[in-house]
């Protein structure tokens, strides 16, 4: 594990694959988070909702994607983190999940963070702030 | 329509109070796949700067903040464009916190689904000594064929 002290600007961190995206992954996150929106399970009500079928919760990946800092929670923790979502995530969809260092500054470190789809298509983009504590 | 959610601005949900419980932040982990012992082993933790276990960054998505009254929210049909955490220091596993959210902000503008209405909700975690742990901000897109609906 390189440590983030070392990280450069314009550097990126090891970018982690989520996927497949199954439905059980999606029950599992509504049960988790509370949140029981039947377009995140339910076929039928994905459809009716005018969707090819159901989605991923936004927060689900904005959640899976903070995972790229997990390991250096040791040094520290998340400041600031907000995102955009850019893209819907369907069934099967395979997430690359990466962040690049785009700013230093004493014991901020502020990355660019992004989740693409297997086809290139960003589901959500957005920015993170390190905070690094002795 | 437009006046309903404009009025609601700077109006406020009563405090909830809430729990951050080890075993829904371990159960709340597993579901975003995030493996991290900070979350629930101790002895990671202390030897961390944290001392503490602490939560993961979208935990609070599990809080009860309470309910705006009359806000008239609709239940379907609502898009969720933007999320913000904003934290002044880690929250810790169970540590008691206080929620509340609030309209910040409400306006239109025409977009892909014509002319689309933007709500600004922003909720607040605070302490026990009543200091902000963390604010959120979430930006809710409503389109115009559900404001129709909505006015109906």
């Amino acid at each position: 594990m390189k440590q983030l002290v070392e990280l450069q600007i314009g550097e990126t961190l090891n970018e982690i694959q989520i996927g497949p995206v199954s439905r059980l992954d999606l029950i599992k996150y509504a049960g988790a988070s509370g949140d029981y929106n039947p377009i995140h399970t339910i076929d039928d009500e994905a459809e009716k909702a005018g969707l090819p079928g159901i989605i991923a919760h936004g927060m689900w990946t904005m959640g899976n994607l903070a995972k790229i800092l997990s390991e250096y929670l040791v040094n520290g923790f998340i400041k600031d983190y907000s995102v955009r979502f850019q893209g819907m995530i369907f069934l099967g969809d395979v997430i690359t999940l990466k962040a690049t260092l785009v700013e230093k500054q004493e014991n901020t470190l502020t990355f660019n963070v992004t989740a693409v789809k297997q086809d290139e298509k960003l589901a959500v983009k957005g920015r993170l702030a390190f905070q690094l504590l002795s | 329509m437009k006046e309903m959610f404009r009025e609601k601005i700077g109006q406020r949900s009563a405090k909830v109070k809430n729990t951050v419980e080890k075993g829904w932040v371990k159960k709340f982990a597993e579901a975003i796949g995030d493996p991290s012992p900070n979350y629930f082993d101790e002895e990671a933790a202390l030897a961390s700067p944290h001392k503490k276990n602490i939560a993961p960054v979208t935990f609070p998505v599990t809080f009860d903040y309470g309910a705006i009254p009359n806000l008239g929210m609709p239940t379907k049909g609502l898009i969720h464009g933007e999320q913000k955490y904003h934290y002044r220091r880690p929250l810790y596993v169970g540590e008691t916190v206080y929620c509340y959210v609030q309209v910040k902000n409400y306006f239109e503008k025409k977009g892909n689904f014509g002319n689309m209405g933007f709500l600004i909700l922003s909720r607040c975690v605070e302490d026990e000594q009543g200091e902000l742990v963390c604010e959120t901000e979430q930006v809710l897109i409503i389109s115009e064929a559900v404001k129709k609906e909505m006015s109906k």
